[in-house]
C-alpha cells in the first residue's frame, strides 16, 4: 500500500475509485438477459447456422476444398441432359447427392459462404441446434436446406422466391435466379473433374 | 426466567446453533447478490425466486460429491482440518453478546475468550495445508500461518485499547461503555481493526493464502464435498463472528434509539452493515500482495494501533 512507485495517496484514491465504481453499478439495472426464460434479440445477419440452397449448387466443391477444418462432405455424379434441338450437343451437368456439414468441427468461419460462386451457401441466424449425440451435429442436405427459410431477406440472392411464396423476395420477373446459367457452366468447364476430386476426398476421410 | 439450567443451556445452544447455520447462509448468498449487481449482473436467479435457495441448492451438491482423501495425505489432520476451521467460530458465537440479556456465554473476560477461539480457526487452515500433502496447500498454508502472525498483533491491540477505554473485558461490559464520541476517539483502532479481520478471514484483498490464481486455492486444493463445504460455511461464520465483534466493540453493540426492546436487531443491523462493507471489498479490490501485506501489517497498522492505545491511555487518564 505505502509502496513508493504509486504514492500512498494515490492508492488510496484507487482503492476509493474502485469502490465508488462498484456501488454505481450496483445502483444501475444489470445487463443480464435471461436467456433461456427469453429469447435473445439478434441482428438478423447473425452467424447462427449455415442453410444450402440446393438448387444453386453445383457441387464446385470450392467451400469443401477451402473449409478450413474440411468440415463439408461432397459427393455428386454426373448426368446428361439429352439435347433439346435437333441435332444439338448433348450437355453434362453435376447432380449433388450428399452436402453435409458437421457442425461440430465448423468454426463459423464463414469462409464457405464467401467462397461459393453461385450463392448457394448464406448464414442463418438460428443458434439453438445443440444435440446429446455430437453425430447428430453432421447436418445432411435436407437439414441444410430447411434452414433457408430462416435466411433474412437481406441477404438472399435476388429473384430468389421462398418455397410457397407467391412473388420472388425481391426481383418480381426471372424464375429461380442464377440456378439455370450455372448448370450451363458446371457442365462445360474445368469443373468437369471434380466427380473424381470427389471421390479421392472421400477416400481421405 | 426460571428454567432448569440444563433446559436452558439446551436451549442456548439450540438458539446459538441455528444462528450459526442460517447467518452464515445469508451473508453468503447476499453475497452472490451484492457482487452480481456490483459487476452488472443479476447473480442466481434460478433455486427458488431470486435465487434464493441457491446456497441450499450448493449444500445439497456438496453432500452429493465424493469425499476424497489423497493418498500422501496426512489422513487424520486432513480430514480433522475443517472442524478445526469451524468450530471456533461457533464458540465465538455462543460468547457474543446481542444485547445485555442477549448472550449465550456470558463469561467475565468474554473479549479474550472470542480473540483466542477465533485464532485457533486458522489452525485449521494450518493443518489442511500441512495435511493435504499438497505443495500449493503447504504455500498457502504457509502464507496463512504468516498472515495469522502478523494481523494477530496489531488486531489485538486495537481491542486492547477499546478494552482500557472501557475498563472491561466483558463484551457486554464494553458494549455498555460505549458512547457515541468513542467513534472518533477510537477511530483508528477500528480501522485497524477492520483490516487486520479481514485479513484474520483470509478475504481480498488479504486473501494472497487461497490466491486461486497464484496457489489455486491453496489449503482447499484438496478438499472435495461436504469437507469443503464446511471451509467455506467457517469463511462465512467468520464474517459474521467478525461483524459482530466489530460492532459490539466500535459501534456500541446493541445502542440505539429504543435499545431497550430492539437491541438485538440493532445488533443485527450494525453486524450486517458491517458485514457488507467486508463483501464489498472483495468485489472492489485486487489482492495484496504476499510482502505488500507484511509491510503493511508491521509498518502501518502496528505502528497505527500502539498510536491508539497511547491515545486511549492519555484519555482515559485525562477523563477518567
Ligand atoms: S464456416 Fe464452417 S463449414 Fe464453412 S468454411 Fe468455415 S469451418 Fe468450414
Ligand atoms: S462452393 Fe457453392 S456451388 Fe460450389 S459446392 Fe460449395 S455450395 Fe455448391
Amino acid at each position: 500500500m505505502n509502496e513508493d512507485k504509486p504514492g500512498a495517496l494515490q492508492a488510496l484514491r484507487g482503492l476509493g475509485k474502485g469502490l465508488a465504481t462498484t456501488a454505481k453499478t450496483l445502483a444501475r439495472p444489470a445487463h443480464t438477459r435471461q436467456y433461456p426464460h427469453v429469447e435473445p434479440d439478434l441482428p438478423e445477419r447473425s452467424h447462427g447456422v449455415i442453410a444450402l440452397l440446393e438448387e444453386n449448387c453445383t457441387s464446385c466443391m470450392l467451400c469443401a476444398r477451402e473449409c478450413p477444418d474440411w468440415c463439408i462432405y461432397i459427393d455428386s455424379h454426373k448426368e446428361t441432359l439429352e439435347p433439346t434441338t435437333e441435332g444439338g450437343r448433348a450437355r453434362q451437368h453435376n447432380v449433388l447427392d450428399r452436402f453435409d456439414i458437421d457442425f461440430s468441427l465448423c468454426m463459423y468461419c464463414g469462409i464457405c459462404i464467401e467462397v461459393c460462386p453461385f450463392d448457394a451457401l448464406f448464414w442463418a441466424p438460428d443458434f439453438a441446434y445443440a444435440e446429446g449425440d455430437i453425430r447428430n451435429l453432421l447436418h445432411e442436405k435436407p437439414k441444410l436446406g430447411t434452414w433457408m427459410e430462416r435466411v433474412p431477406d437481406a441477404t438472399l440472392p435476388e429473384g430468389y422466391a421462398r418455397p410457397g411464396a407467391e412473388t420472388p423476395a425481391q426481383d418480381a420477373d426471372g424464375p429461380v435466379g442464377v440456378t439455370e446459367p450455372s448448370v450451363g457452366e458446371a457442365g462445360s468447364s474445368a469443373e468437369g473433374t471434380d466427380a473424381g476430386d470427389t471421390s479421392s476426398r472421400e477416400v481421405e476421410e | 426466567m426460571d428454567l432448569p439450567l440444563a433446559v436452558e443451556i439446551i436451549l442456548k445452544a439450540v438458539v446459538v446453533l441455528a444462528a450459526f447455520l442460517t447467518l452464515p447462509l445469508a451473508i453468503g448468498q447476499t453475497e452472490h447478490k451484492v457482487m452480481a449487481h456490483m459487476q452488472g449482473r443479476l447473480g442466481p436467479m434460478e433455486a427458488g425466486p431470486h435465487g434464493i435457495a441457491q446456497l441450499v441448492a450448493d449444500g445439497i451438491k456438496f453432500v452429493q460429491k465424493e469425499d476424497v482423501t489423497p493418498a500422501s495425505a496426512d489422513r487424520w489432520v486432513f480430514k480433522l482440518a475443517p472442524a478445526v476451521a469451524l468450530i471456533p467460530y461457533l464458540v465465538a458465537l455462543a460468547a457474543i453478546p446481542w444485547s445485555a440479556a442477549w448472550v449465550a456465554a456470558d463469561v467475565p473476560a468474554s473479549l479474550l475468550l472470542v480473540l483466542a477461539v477465533t485464532s485457533v480457526g486458522v489452525f485449521g487452515t494450518l493443518m489442511a495445508g500441512w495435511g493435504s500433502g499438497n505443495k500449493y496447500s503447504l504455500v498457502g498454508g504457509m502464507r496463512a500461518g504468516a498472515q495469522l502472525v502478523s494481523y494477530e498483533l496489531p488486531m489485538v491491540l486495537a481491542a486492547a485499547s477499546v478494552a482500557m477505554a472501557a475498563g472491561s473485558l466483558s463484551l457486554t461490559g464494553i458494549a455498555q461503555a460505549w458512547s457515541w464520541w468513542w467513534l472518533i476517539w477510537q477511530l483508528p483502532g477500528a480501522l485497524v481493526f477492520l483490516v487486520a479481520a479481514v485479513a484474520e478471514l483470509q478475504r481480498v484483498p488479504f486473501d494472497s493464502p487461497l490466491a486461486d490464481s497464484e496457489v489455486v486455492f491453496g489449503p482447499y486444493t484438496e478438499y472435495t464435498g461436504l469437507r469443503f463445504a464446511f471451509f467455506l460455511l467457517a469463511e462465512y461464520a467468520g464474517i459474521v463472528v467478525m461483524s459482530l465483534l466489530f460492532t459490539v466493540l466500535f459501534l456500541g453493540g446493541w445502542s440505539g434509539p429504543w435499545s431497550d426492546t430492539l437491541g438485538p436487531l440493532w445488533t443485527l443491523l450494525k453486524a450486517a452493515l458491517v458485514a457488507i462493507l467486508i463483501l464489498w471489498l472483495r468485489i472492489a479490490w485486487p489482492r495484496v500482495r504476499e510482502d505488500q501485506l507484511q509491510r503493511l501489517a508491521w509498518l502501518v497498522l502496528l505502528p497505527l494501533a500502539l498510536v491508539q492505545l497511547a491515545l486511549t491511555g492519555v484519555g482515559v487518564v485525562v477523563w477518567g
